[in-house]
C-alpha cells in the first residue's frame, strides 16, 4: 500500500515538474504585455532585463491617445460587440428554435446548406461582401457595416438547434393545449429554459466582435470609425509611435476579456466545446 | 413535431435572409467574379484571365507555399502539445488545477492584434526579452524579423501560444465523454497509464483529434493577421507571405478583385479537400 502511494506522490510531482514550467511559459506573454504597459518606452527599448511592472501605466495611455484617439475606438467595440451580440443571440436561436420544432418544407435544404459550407474559409465571402457593403450599399465606416454582416455565422444556429431539441414536447404541448401562441412559447417557456446555452453563446459571440479584426480593418478604415483592434493595429510598424501607448492598449482589450473568463469560465468552455458538438 | 410552414418560416426568415445576403449569395459570387476581369469598366467575363495568371504567378507559389509549410509544421505539433495539456488537466494528481487550465485557456480571449503586438516587442532583436534571454544562458541572439526562418518560425510560435489552449478545450471535453470505469477495467488488468493512452484514449477519441485537426488547419489557412502585423506585411521579402495576406494585398490594396476571388477559391478548394480527408476519416465503420 505505501509502495502504491510513494508511486503516485512520484508520478504527481514528476506531473508538476513537467506543468509548471509549460504553464509559465504559457503566461509569459501577458505577463510582459502587463509589463511593457507600465514601462516608459525608453525603459521597453533599453538593455537590461525587466521582468516587474513599473509604475508608468498612465502615462502610456495618454501617449497612446495622443498617437490614436483609442477611448472613441473602444467605445465603438463595446457598443458594437452588445449590439451584434444581442441579434445574434436572437437571430440564430429563432432559426434554432425553427429547425428544432418543426417540420417544414425546405427544412432539409436548409440544414443541408449550413451544414456543408460552414468549413468553408470565411475569406471566399470576403471580397462580395466588401463590394457589397462599400460599393453597393455605400456603408462603409458606419455602425452597420460593423454589425450586420457578421451576423450570417452559423454557429449558434447549430448550438441552439441542438439545445432546443433536447428539451422534452410534453412541456410546449403543455402550453399549446392552452392556447398559447407559439412565439409566446419560444419566448417564455423556451428562452428561459435554454439560459446556460444563451450565455455560453453571448460569451463566445462577444469575445468573437471584441477580437473581430479583419472584416473592420477592411471596412471601417477611417479615423473615428475604427474599431479598437483596428486603431491598435495602424500604430503597429509606425516609427514615431509609444510601444509603451501601444501596450497600454492591448491591456485594455485584454484583461477586461481575462477576468470576464475568469468569472464565466464554466460558459465559456462549454461555448468553446460545443464546437465540436456538430 | 406539426408540419407548420409559416410558424417556422416567420422564426427562420430574419437569419436566413442575413444567412443568404452575407454568406450563401457571396460563395457564388467570388466564384463567378473569379472568372472576370476586374480592372476594366465594366467588369468583363474573362474565364482564363485570373485563373490563367494565377498558375503562372511565382507570387501565389510562394504564398502558397508558406501557408503549407506552416501547415505541415505548426498544425500536428499544435495537436500534439494540445493532446499533452489536455491530457495532464485531466490527471486526477494534478494540484492547483484552476491555475494550470487558466495559463493554458487564457489565450483564448487574447485578440490577434494585441497578442501580435505583444509577440513583436518580445521577440525584437536587440531589445526583445527572448533574445536578451537567449544571451543571458549564453546563446547567441536570433535575427527574428530578416531572416526567412527565424521568421516562420516566430508565426508558428505565436499561432501555436494562441491556439493550442483552444484545442485542449475541445479534448479535454471529449476525454471527459470517454466513461471511467474503461479506464477501471484496463486499470485492474495492470495496463500502464501510457498503453491507455495509446489503446483507450487516442482511439475513443479520433474524431474529436480529427475535428481539431481539420478546424486548426482551415484556420491556419487563412492565416492573415500574423504574418499582417508581427512580420510587417509577409516579411521579409515575402518570406511569411500567406495566402491571405495575398488575398489582402490583391483584393484591397490593388484592388483586383477578381484575381483575389481566384486565391480565395484555391483556399475553399483546399478546405473542401480537407473536409472529404475528414468525412472519410471519421466515416461509420460496419
Amino acid at each position: 500500500m505505501s509502495s502504491l502511494s510513494s508511486a503516485r506522490l512520484r508520478r504527481s510531482i514528476a506531473l508538476h515538474l513537467f506543468l509548471t514550467p509549460l504553464a509559465l511559459i504559457w503566461l509569459f506573454p501577458l505577463w510582459m504585455m502587463v509589463v511593457f504597459s507600465t514601462m516608459p518606452d525608453n525603459g521597453i527599448f533599453s538593455p537590461g532585463i525587466e521582468l516587474l511592472p513599473h509604475g508608468n501605466f498612465l502615462d502610456n495611455f495618454h501617449n497612446l491617445q495622443r498617437d490614436t484617439d483609442f477611448v472613441g475606438a473602444i467605445l465603438i467595440s463595446v457598443s458594437v460587440a452588445v449590439t451584434y451580440t444581442v441579434l445574434s443571440v436572437l437571430l440564430t436561436s429563432m432559426a434554432g428554435w425553427a429547425l428544432a420544432r418543426y417540420k417544414f418544407f425546405g427544412k432539409g435544404v436548409v440544414v443541408a446548406i449550413i451544414l456543408g459550407t460552414i468549413t468553408l474559409p470565411y475569406a471566399v465571402v470576403l471580397i462580395p461582401q466588401f463590394i457589397m457593403v462599400a460599393r453597393d450599399f455605400q456603408l462603409a465606416n458606419t455602425w452597420v457595416a460593423l454589425i450586420v454582416p457578421p451576423l450570417f455565422n452559423s454557429l449558434g444556429v447549430l448550438f441552439m438547434r441542438q439545445s432546443f431539441s433536447m428539451m422534452p414536447d410534453d412541456l410546449f404541448d403543455a402550453a399549446r393545449v392552452e392556447g398559447v401562441k407559439e412565439w409566446r412559447i419560444f419566448l417564455f417557456v423556451a428562452l428561459p429554459l435554454a439560459r446556460p446555452m444563451l450565455a455560453a453563446l453571448a460569451i463566445i459571440l462577444f469575445l468573437a466582435s471584441w477580437n473581430n479584426y479583419l472584416w473592420p480593418l477592411l471596412i471601417n478604415s477611417q479615423p473615428g470609425s475604427m474599431t479598437a483592434p483596428v486603431a491598435l493595429g495602424t500604430l503597429i510598424g509606425l516609427t514615431k509611435v509609444s510601444w509603451g501607448g501601444i501596450m497600454a492598449g492591448a491591456v485594455m482589450l485584454t484583461v477586461p476579456m481575462l477576468i470576464v473568463f475568469v468569472l464565466l469560465q464554466r460558459h465559456f468552455i462549454a461555448g468553446i466545446a460545443a464546437g465540436a458538438v456538430k | 413535431m406539426r408540419n407548420r410552414n409559416a410558424t417556422a418560416y416567420r422564426f427562420l426568415a430574419p437569419y436566413l435572409l442575413i444567412f443568404s445576403v452575407f454568406w450563401v449569395w457571396p460563395i457564388i459570387s467570388s466564384f463567378m467574379i473569379s472568372f472576370q476581369a476586374t480592372r476594366t469598366v465594366p467588369w468583363r467575363f474573362a474565364p482564363g484571365f485570373n485563373w490563367g495568371r494565377l498558375i503562372g504567378d511565382p507570387a501565389f507559389f510562394n504564398a502558397l507555399k508558406n501557408t503549407l509549410l506552416i501547415l505541415v509544421i505548426q498544425v500536428p505539433v499544435m495537436i500534439a502539445l494540445a493532446m499533452v495539456m489536455a491530457v495532464l488537466l485531466n490527471s486526477p494528481l494534478l494540484k492547483a488545477r484552476g491555475l494550470y487550465r487558466f495559463a493554458f485557456f487564457a489565450p483564448v480571449v487574447v485578440g490577434e492584434v494585441a497578442y501580435s503586438a505583444v509577440f513583436r516587442l518580445m521577440f525584437s532583436l536587440d531589445f526583445g526579452i527572448v533574445n536578451k534571454l537567449l544571451n543571458s544562458i549564453g546563446l547567441p541572439k536570433i535575427d527574428w524579423f530578416s531572416n526567412v526562418t527565424p521568421a516562420m518560425a516566430l508565426i508558428m510560435i505565436a499561432v501555436t501560444w494562441r491556439w493550442a489552449g483552444y484545442n485542449a478545450i475541445i479534448l479535454l471535453a471529449g476525454m471527459q465523454s470517454i466513461p471511467e470505469d474503461v479506464y477501471e477495467a484496463a486499470t485492474l488488468d495492470r495496463v500502464s497509464k501510457l498503453k491507455q493512452f495509446f489503446y483507450i484514449t487516442v482511439p475513443l477519441l479520433k474524431p474529436v483529434i480529427v475535428f481539431c485537426t481539420v478546424l486548426s488547419i482551415i484556420g491556419t489557412m487563412q492565416l492573415f493577421t500574423e504574418p499582417f502585423l508581427i512580420t510587417e506585411r509577409g516579411g521579409p521579402g515575402g518570406g511569411t507571405e500567406t495566402l491571405g495576406l495575398l488575398l489582402y494585398r490583391q483584393g484591397f490594396r490593388s484592388l483586383n478583385f477578381g484575381y483575389a476571388s481566384a486565391v480565395a477559391y484555391t483556399m475553399a478548394a483546399l478546405a473542401i479537400a480537407i473536409t472529404l480527408v475528414q468525412l472519410w476519416l471519421t466515416r461509420e465503420k460496419q
